[in-house]
């Protein structure tokens, strides 16, 4: 397969309809570089979030295709789970497994998974608590945690499985505002250590600052793609602008 | 003598309970034959059902078919008729040894009254399952697959632990519901607590008096039970709040 330099995602000729009727991408094109940051903004129901979900195959396109390090998600027999191992997703609602502990949340995946033994996964688990500031909650249940603590904890999750890229499905959107900070610091790191980032979101204010380039969707389509600052400050699409208006 | 059109029906008949010291071990054996036989039906129920039940939320058609298709066959026929055609079709065919344990239990007959009983009670309990399943959020799966953990490891780590507390309780409504319905088995000449009550009637003339008792018993046994799942239902109910 094709890949330019290092392109690390690419969507090609994306389209998703659900029950044959709402056109929900109609012929998206997208390409991720490593260690890039990409925004996505939008207004609601503009196809940003099912964009998103094609890229780990969450949804599956009605049409085009995904690659991922070149190799074609989207093909016939190929075996998912093993790309998706190396594409962390970060949820709106956290998704959290209530059942289990902190600790057993971040430990599932890599032991199941057979990625590391139990020991070594409980120490890179409370390393990633101790790096985020909630070791002490190892051992307890999410329902006991802020919504703010449950979504840092779903990142370290994700991180757990040591992916090349991270995708995030508007990861504020659902806490209250005094904890969208500590969220947004997090990711804000992940970037600077150079982390692949794919993020939905509605914070403008972290899309300009920490994105290297931000994509605007309606309507199912991309309509402008562009670095943060000339995006944010000379939008050419008419639709962009409006949109602009309204937000900032 | 006068004819007296409600004779039978004189408190003295409901409850004259005088057979009882002579004919107490038809209700203390009816009632150990419906507990076995309702447990145990149950029991061989829950993994067909589990099996039922994921075929019916599978994407693959013809086994969603089947699995729709059988529910629909056990849910909609009364179940005195499958338990006829399962003893006199299938039973006819395999041949079960008259062989009695715990001195009152044939197995030529409880065997196929648990095969008929378990396999109408898997497409009930197939349905509270699936809308256990379908009760744990969508996110739960996403979330387990999106970390690389096969369908199939997904449902068994993520889902279906959280979707017991939605089953257990449910399942042990089934109880209930088979403990009455097992009564049906009576026909079949299986010694549970109704052929206890019809055989001390059809021998002591008294026609009324054993079903009340009969009905007593059921009644100790479910409502009690029935009032113990519901303290629990609220109890899981108030510690799922989060």
């Amino acid at each position: 397969m094709e890949i330019a330099g290092n392109e690390i995602l690419r969507a090609e000729g994306v389209y998703k309809s659900f029950d044959g009727k709402v056109n929900a991408l109609n012929g998206c094109d997208l390409t991720v570089k490593k260690g890039e940051v990409v925004a996505i903004i939008g207004p609601s129901g503009s196809g940003k979030s099912t964009m998103l979900r094609c890229l780990n195959l969450l949804e599956v396109p009605t049409a085009g295709r995904i690659l991922f390090e070149g190799a074609e998600l989207t093909g016939k027999h190929v075996k998912i789970d093993a790309y998706r191992q190396r594409m962390g997703m970060v949820f709106q609602h956290f998704n959290l497994f209530p059942h289990k502990t902190v600790l057993q949340n971040i430990m599932l995946a890599p032991v199941q998974l057979k990625r590391k033994t139990k020991e070594e996964a409980k120490r890179t688990a409370l390393q990633l608590l101790e790096r985020i500031g909630l070791a002490d909650k190892a051992d307890t249940y999410p329902n006991m945690l802020s919504g703010g603590q449950k979504q840092r904890i779903a990142i370290v999750r994700a991180l757990a499985m040591e992916p090349e890229v991270m995708l995030f499905d508007e990861p504020t959107s659902a806490l209250d505002p005094e904890m969208v900070g500590e969220v947004l610091d997090l990711m804000r790191q992940l970037a600077t250590e150079g982390m692949t980032m794919v993020v939905v979101t509605h914070e403008m204010g972290f899309a300009r600052e920490v994105a290297d380039r931000v994509i605007f969707m309606d309507e199912g389509k991309i309509l402008e793609e562009n670095d943060p600052d000339d995006l944010f400050d000379h939008p050419k699409h008419p639709r962009t602008q409006l949109f602009l208006s309204k937000v900032l | 003598m006068e004819w007296n059109p409600f004779e039978g029906m004189s408190p003295s008949s409901f409850f004259n309970f005088s057979f009882l010291p002579k004919y107490l071990s038809f209700f203390v054996q009816g009632v150990e034959y419906t507990l076995l036989l309702s447990v145990v039906s149950v029991a061989f129920a829950v993994l067909p059902a589990l099996l039922l039940a994921l075929m019916r939320l599978s994407k693959w058609k013809p086994v969603k078919w089947f699995g729709g298709a059988y529910i629909a066959a056990f849910r909609s026929t009364p179940l005195m008729v499958q338990l006829y055609i399962i003893y006199y079709g299938l039973f006819s065919v395999i041949k079960v040894p008259s062989y009695t344990i715990f001195g009152f239990i044939d197995i030529s007959r409880f065997i196929p009254g648990v095969v008929a009983l378990a396999l109408n009670s898997s497409a009930y309990v197939a349905e509270i399952i699936r809308a256990g399943i379908l009760a744990v959020d969508a996110g739960q799966m996403e979330a387990a697959r999106s970390l690389g953990l096969s369908k199939v490891k997904s449902m068994r780590l993520v889902v279906l632990p959280q979707a017991i507390k939605n089953i257990l309780p449910a399942l042990a409504n089934e109880l209930v519901t088979m403990v009455k319905e097992s009564s049906i088995c009576s026909i079949l000449g299986m010694a549970e607590l109704i052929w206890g009550a019809k055989t001390v009637a059809n021998t002591t003339y008294k026609t009324l008096s054993p079903y009340v008792l009969a009905a007593f018993v059921y009644f100790l046994i479910n409502f009690p039970a029935s009032k113990g799942i519901e303290a629990i239902e609220r109890r899981m109910r108030r510690g799922d709040r989060r």
